[in-house]
């Protein structure tokens, strides 16, 4: 266990955000009717559930954690969400794009990305169980667009963002209010950066999926990524599929995430690995924020984490 | 590693978003697939040079027309220290992105152009940051390649400010002169520069020590959440989880809970699972008391011979942010720490022109991002210290009850 307390009265970086973040899930706790946390099993959602732990300490944590199942996730990820959520005793709602489909509420053309179907399905979840807040993993320092993106993400009743409109946000004083029909995204950690979530993984010892590490994996090249070759990436003829030494960087659909070759076993590997890391996790891994500078500005106006 | 929050301001001629680029670049917080996408903007522009700008003009609109319309929020680190920049607009139509981003820095970094000199603009962004007590300014002559690294042009800007300085509550300034496209006394002491003896943008940044800035001796405790967890390992705990305001807190100290005035003693105090022995801002922590006294959401804790007076006039500077413009008998929502309530407003004293520092007593209302000094009576007493000795128990938003929007920030002078 760290320390948290100093003789000259300083927090460390992590401590800061750490608290930064914790004061956030209480106000939310304390101000919203109906919260949600949005669980992936990803890296970033496992650190929020982790904060959210604490926020609340020794009672459970106040709120319901949301899937949006795409079909296409992988099953390490999946089992350590399970693990997250048998062991904090928390309820989990799955929201299906496979069931979306079926149901008409999402169309897939062939050609919009899972990632892209996760929108409709999300909004639908939300709008049906009425939450009126649902916490997001995302960063500011992940992409240009979401540098302005508030804490407190206030969405119109289509589940839209309006980023020329944003309400102004002071000092640690967040606005809750919300008409019927509309709800909030929160994002406790807009001020972490990608180093801080492995340096907090690392000093918590928090579990997360074990494709993180460095492991064997026959993948395929395909518009300068590493695709894991599965029933979503299937090789093509003209294309060679080789076993490399690689890790995920990201954890999206399979379809779209790519790996990046590395020898990183442990968290303290990954972090020597990321503070000399070249390319932006997504530049690097990610193919659904290729298509145009703007691309996760425009995702994110249709209400897209 | 601690934690330096800055904001900037200052409009595209003056630089300021290739000198944030140049911080990026300089400490390795750009990285590759950023940077070769700021190059082939900047060369389907025609441009001759990789404008560092790009990297910090988020949105499709102002990449567009080449402006900063909100606030940016922008993190690179040193071995010493990680930085959150709040990347605010210089105009006087954005004042309210200014005053957004100054809310939650420990410093703030004014540039000039050394060929302009001071402007309204760089006397304006001085008086706002002083207004949100800043605690630390440092004023960034930049394009000093372009007066030839001239000292008296550098002196006669020094000479300026400092005298304009003295008229605003600025406890720490620091000038350095600057050019942030080739890089002098950003990272590295500028050789061209010779008779500056001074240090360099970030050596100071790296440096500024912003720790003793806390208030650390009057003791505020906003109650947040009460945490009751009614399992049958934890069937009696009960906890009052908050951010630290103000003061240190320890086990056994006598405190009096507000505004209902009981007192008690706290009996303990928890991260997570384990104890500590003091909390201090800005941590944010549980606390449990000794006896079974009614708290809840809104309440502080404070200690008994230092508290603040429950008060339901406030006398606040305020900064207006929409369109319709502030009026006497207007009805708001207020929240001020953990408290929400209505306010209402009683008289408008006097409008402060920013960039004079003139008072216009015989102003009617505040249009938007104006700042002026206004009368309020709230429906419910707020915990509240002038905002000079406590930037959270002193700051307020006023939010619109039909729209709910945030129309207002308040820091307040003084409640009775």
């Amino acid at each position: 266990m760290t320390s948290n307390t100093h003789a000259d009265y300083r927090l460390s970086q992590l401590d800061q955000l750490e608290a930064e973040s914790i004061h956030i899930f209480r106000e939310v706790a304390a101000e919203f009717e109906k919260p949600v946390l949005m669980f992936s099993g990803g890296k970033d959602s496992i650190v929020m559930l982790r904060l959210a732990e604490k926020a609340f300490y020794p009672a459970k944590i106040p709120f319901p954690v949301l899937q949006v199942d795409t079909g296409l996730d992988f099953d390490e990820v999946l089992e350590t969400r399970d693990n997250w959520v048998n062991r904090l005793g928390l309820r989990m709602i799955v929201a299906s794009v496979e069931e979306a489909i079926e149901k008409g509420i999402v169309v897939d053309d062939g050609k919009t990305s899972r990632n892209r179907l996760q929108i409709g399905t999300l909004l639908n979840t939300i709008e049906e169980e009425g939450f009126t807040a649902a916490f997001g993993g995302g960063r500011r320092d992940e992409e240009k667009a979401r540098a302005k993106e508030r804490v407190y993400s206030h969405r119109d009743d289509f589940g839209q963002w309006d980023p020329k409109n944003q309400r102004p946000e002071l000092w640690s004083l967040y606005n809750g209010r919300i008409h019927g029909g509309e709800h909030m995204r929160i994002f406790p950690l807009s001020n972490w950066t990608e180093l801080d979530i492995w340096d907090y993984i690392h000093r918590e010892e928090i579990e997360i999926p074990s494709i993180y590490f460095a492991h064997e994996r026959e993948v395929v090249r395909r518009d300068g990524m590493l695709l894991s070759v599965s029933d979503a990436v299937v090789p093509k003829e003209s294309e060679q599929t080789e076993t490399l030494t690689v890790r995920f960087r990201t954890v999206g659909d399979k379809s779209q995430t790519g790996c990046v070759e590395s020898t990183a076993k442990t968290t303290a590997e990954i972090i020597d690995e990321i503070a000399i890391a070249k390319v932006t996790e997504r530049g690097a891994t990610r193919g659904d924020d290729r298509f145009s500078e703007a691309a996760m500005e425009d995702r994110k106006k249709e209400g897209y984490f | 590693m601690d934690l330096l929050r800055f904001a900037t301001a200052g409009s595209v001629d003056d630089g300021k978003s290739t000198l944030i680029g140049r911080l990026l670049l300089d400490s390795k917080a750009i990285f590759e697939d950023q940077l070769e996408a700021v190059e082939s903007t900047s060369q389907s522009r025609g441009y001759d040079y990789t404008d560092l700008a790009l990297l910090t003009d988020g949105l499709r609109s102002e990449r567009e027309q080449g402006i900063t319309i909100d606030v940016a929020y922008r993190y690179f680190a040193t071995p010493k220290r990680k930085f959150i920049i709040a990347d605010t607009p210089g105009h006087v139509q954005y004042t309210r992105n200014m005053v957004t981003g100054a809310s939650t820095a420990d410093l703030g970094l004014v540039l000039v152009d050394a060929r302009q000199g001071l402007t309204e603009q760089s006397r304006r962004h001085a008086v706002l940051l002083s207004l949100l007590r800043v605690p630390h300014l440092v004023l960034a002559v930049n394009k000093m390649d372009l007066v030839d690294y001239d000292q008296a042009t550098f002196d006669k800007i020094h000479e300026e400010f400092t005298s304009f300085a003295t008229k605003l509550s600025i406890p720490d300034l620091e000038i350095i002169p600057i050019s942030a496209k080739l890089g002098d006394n950003v990272v590295k002491r500028s050789e061209n520069m010779p008779w500056y003896d001074g240090q360099s943008l970030m050596h100071h940044l790296e440096n500024v020590h912003v720790a003793s800035d806390r208030d650390l001796v009057d003791t505020r405790f906003p109650v947040q959440y009460v945490v009751r967890p009614k399992s049958d390992e934890f069937h009696d705990y009960r906890g009052y989880a908050g951010q630290v305001a103000g003061g240190v807190l320890k086990p056994g100290d006598e405190v009096v809970v507000l505004p209902s005035g009981l007192t008690s003693k706290i009996a303990g105090i928890d991260l997570f699972d384990h104890e500590i022995t003091e909390a201090y801002p800005p941590m944010s922590v549980t606390v449990r008391l000794e006896d079974d006294v009614d708290v809840s959401r809104g309440d502080m804790i404070a200690r008994v011979n230092n508290a603040p007076k429950p008060s339901q006039d406030i006398d606040a500077m305020i900064c207006w942010m929409t369109n319709e413009p502030l009026r006497p008998r207007q009805k708001l929502a207020i929240k001020h720490t953990t408290r929400t309530g209505r306010a209402m407003v009683k008289d408008i004293q006097y409008r402060l022109d920013v960039n004079t520092l003139h008072r216009d007593q015989d102003t009617k209302e505040l249009a938007l991002n104006e700042i002026g000094r206004v009368q309020l009576r709230t429906t419910v007493p707020l915990l509240c210290d002038p905002y000079s000795k406590n930037r959270t128990t002193g700051s307020f938003i006023l939010i619109d009850e039909a729209t709910g929007v945030t129309v207002g920030a308040g820091m307040i002078n003084s409640g009775s």
